[in-house]
């Protein structure tokens, strides 16, 4: 049996990826999970003195602490094993990735293990977001001194 | 009013987690390559200037997202660039920060103090 | 390459252990003892992985009588730890000849297969063989944290916390013995997931099986049994497929079983089965011998398979390379 015939062989029996369900699941939990911080928006807005603009800093580090408690309860890793990307995406995953990879190392010790460990999974998200703003903003930069865009 | 307000942010928000979900089911991404693609993206579309007014219409729909991300260190970048030039492109990347980043990394340290890894199925 | 052992060294005793969660494993009442904390109520997740392999050590020295580590001639072991640290930390408290062994997954095997030769050679009078591996220290090592919320496809599989080692000496009629292995070729058909190690697996296992037969020239009928380590249940679907393709008839497939993808059950949430050095080690040398030891079994084949991926070769966008190792065991 060679190679080729083996994959047929494999790509029959593996069950296809529920395509469906798994978009399904990550619109409802990640919709979900931002109804949830937009609820928050407004929790700061009226009760203490923050704008719209403003706002985005509480509600994120709001949404980034509840993550927190989730993954150290282990409630979150079946949240995430049920939504896929739903719960990956929104803030709350980044902070999910952050805090796991902390309380992971810990048997390392704080340095080595948690300050060593912690951007382990999410380095790449914050290299890749400085990384592409420096980049885009250089860009916008050549093009409006080219005279091609306006601020 | 404000249900439809609500129900925007539940729905652009799902539908950026559904291009997370595509980029991992059908482009075949792990989870890191998947976020790491939305914040570039998130990135590009603030330099187009598309970002913001998704933010106007679905609020936390559009700045939970891991994007959103992106489009903070970009706004921030720009918005320096434009004041200070060339030498802003390089400044504003010490000026700018997200607030989930601060925050991930305090209750990362927190969770490590409190916490010890689960592991456990059900 | 198959060899036959003229003097059929046996199995005299058997350890397993397991983790709390293998309480849900339907081979739960066959393991000697389980604990309930993850970490063996040590301070990481590696000294409970050692501790883990030294109480199913002490566990075989206590059903073959022996009282003295320095009558142990031999200790062959290997975890998936980086540098099989629980392995050789456990072997720092055994004191005994120690060799480390790695085949990955088929490690429970492959060290049995040279403690039988350094037995037939007569330069061993007891040696223990086995493997083992804990969840949380090889999930995070291989994969993610434990608490991090990736999403599993239906392939995946549970790494197990177990551990499984056996006593093998001279032959002894009334236990059961070992008439010869196989040690297998690294084969790699491409596989490149490594949540689907059942697949990349699947024809390491075809190889090593398909080649005992042959040289050994021997049908799948002349086994009451041939149990594969680790493939999951999507695995032995594909092995048994495999088999089916080259001739097999449906009651020649019936013959094939899995360590792995019986071990959990049907819970769906283990995906598609168990997985890890503890998993065939910890089926084989309890369940199986027991039912060697009551003549359920006369003929059986264990097939242990491993991946030999590490996370370096996965991010170099590598293959997964595998092998599978094989021991035919007979009771009179």
């Amino acid at each position: 049996m060679d190679q080729q015939q083996y994959q047929q062989i494999e790509d029959q029996i593996t069950p296809p990826t529920p395509y469906f369900k798994n978009v399904i699941k990550a619109f409802l939990v990640g919709g979900l999970i931002c109804t949830i911080g937009h609820a928050i928006t407004y929790f700061y807005i009226i009760f203490f003195d923050f704008t719209e603009t403003t706002v985005g800093n509480p509600t994120a580090a709001t949404m980034v602490f509840i993550a927190m408690i989730l993954t150290g309860l282990g409630l979150y890793r079946k949240l995430g094993q049920f939504a896929g990307a739903g719960s990956a995406v929104p803030v709350t995953g980044f902070s999910n990735a952050v805090v796991s990879a902390a309380i992971e190392h810990k048997t390392e010790g704080l340095v080595l293990g948690v300050g060593g460990n912690i951007f382990k999974l999410a380095g790449s998200v914050i290299v890749f977001g400085v990384a592409s703003a420096f980049f885009v903003a250089l860009i916008k930069l050549i093009l409006v001194t080219m005279g091609v865009v306006e601020w | 009013m404000i249900f439809i307000d609500f129900l925007l942010a539940f729905v652009i928000g799902g539908l950026i987690c559904v291009i997370g979900q595509l980029l991992m089911d059908v482009g075949k991404l792990t989870p890191a390559h998947t976020l790491s693609t939305l914040v570039v993206a998130g990135s590009i579309l603030a330099g187009l200037g598309w970002y913001q007014p998704l933010i106007d219409l679905a609020g936390a729909g559009a700045t939970i997202p891991i994007t959103s991300f992106g489009n903070a260190l970009t706004t921030g970048a720009i918005a320096e660039a434009e004041k200070h030039g060339w030498v802003g492109v390089l400044t504003g990347m010490f000026e700018v920060t997200s607030s989930g980043i601060s925050a991930a990394i305090v209750f990362g340290f927190i969770a490590a103090l409190i916490f010890k890894p689960k592991g456990k199925v059900n | 390459m198959v060899i036959i052992f003229k003097t059929k060294p046996s199995i005299i005793a058997c350890g397993a252990v397991a983790g709390p969660l293998e309480k849900k494993s339907v081979f739960y009442s066959y393991f000697d003892s389980v604990v309930e904390d993850e970490r063996w109520n040590q301070k990481t997740n590696e000294q409970g992985h050692a501790m883990m392999i030294q109480e199913a050590c002490n566990i075989i020295m206590k059903k073959a009588n022996i009282t003295n580590n320095l009558d142990i001639d031999f200790f062959l072991s290997g975890d998936l730890v980086n540098q099989m640290t629980p392995t050789n930390f456990a072997a720092r408290e055994l004191a005994v000849s120690f060799i480390g062994m790695f085949s990955a997954c088929a490690t429970s095997v492959s060290s049995a297969i040279v403690a039988s030769l350094l037995t037939e050679l007569g330069a061993s009078k007891y040696a223990i063989a086995g493997s083992s591996s804990q969840h949380n220290s090889i999930e995070r090592q291989f994969r993610y944290p434990v608490d991090y919320g990736g999403q599993k496809p239906e392939t995946a599989q549970w790494t197990v916390t177990a551990a499984g080692y056996a006593l093998i000496g001279k032959h002894d009629p009334k236990l059961p013995s070992i008439v010869a292995g196989t040690i297998g070729k690294v084969v790699d058909y491409g596989e490149v997931n490594p949540f689907h190690m059942g697949g990349a697996m699947a024809p390491a296992a075809f190889d090593t099986i398909s080649s005992h037969l042959k040289k050994r020239n021997q049908k799948i009928t002349d086994y009451d049994l041939i149990m594969t380590g680790d493939l999951g249940k999507i695995g032995l679907k594909i092995l048994k497929a495999m088999f089916a393709q080259t001739g097999a008839k449906q009651e020649e497939l019936d013959i094939f079983r899995d360590a792995g993808a019986e071990f959990y059950g049907e819970d769906k949430s283990f995906q598609s089965g168990a997985s890890g050095a503890g998993c065939s080690a910890s089926v084989y040398y309890s369940y199986i011998e027991q039912q060697l030891k009551t003549g359920r079994y006369k003929r059986v084949l264990l097939c242990a398979t491993g991946a030999l991926l590490s996370p370096l070769s996965f991010q170099q966008g590598q293959s997964i390379p595998c092998t599978a190792h094989a021991i035919e065991i007979t009771m009179e």
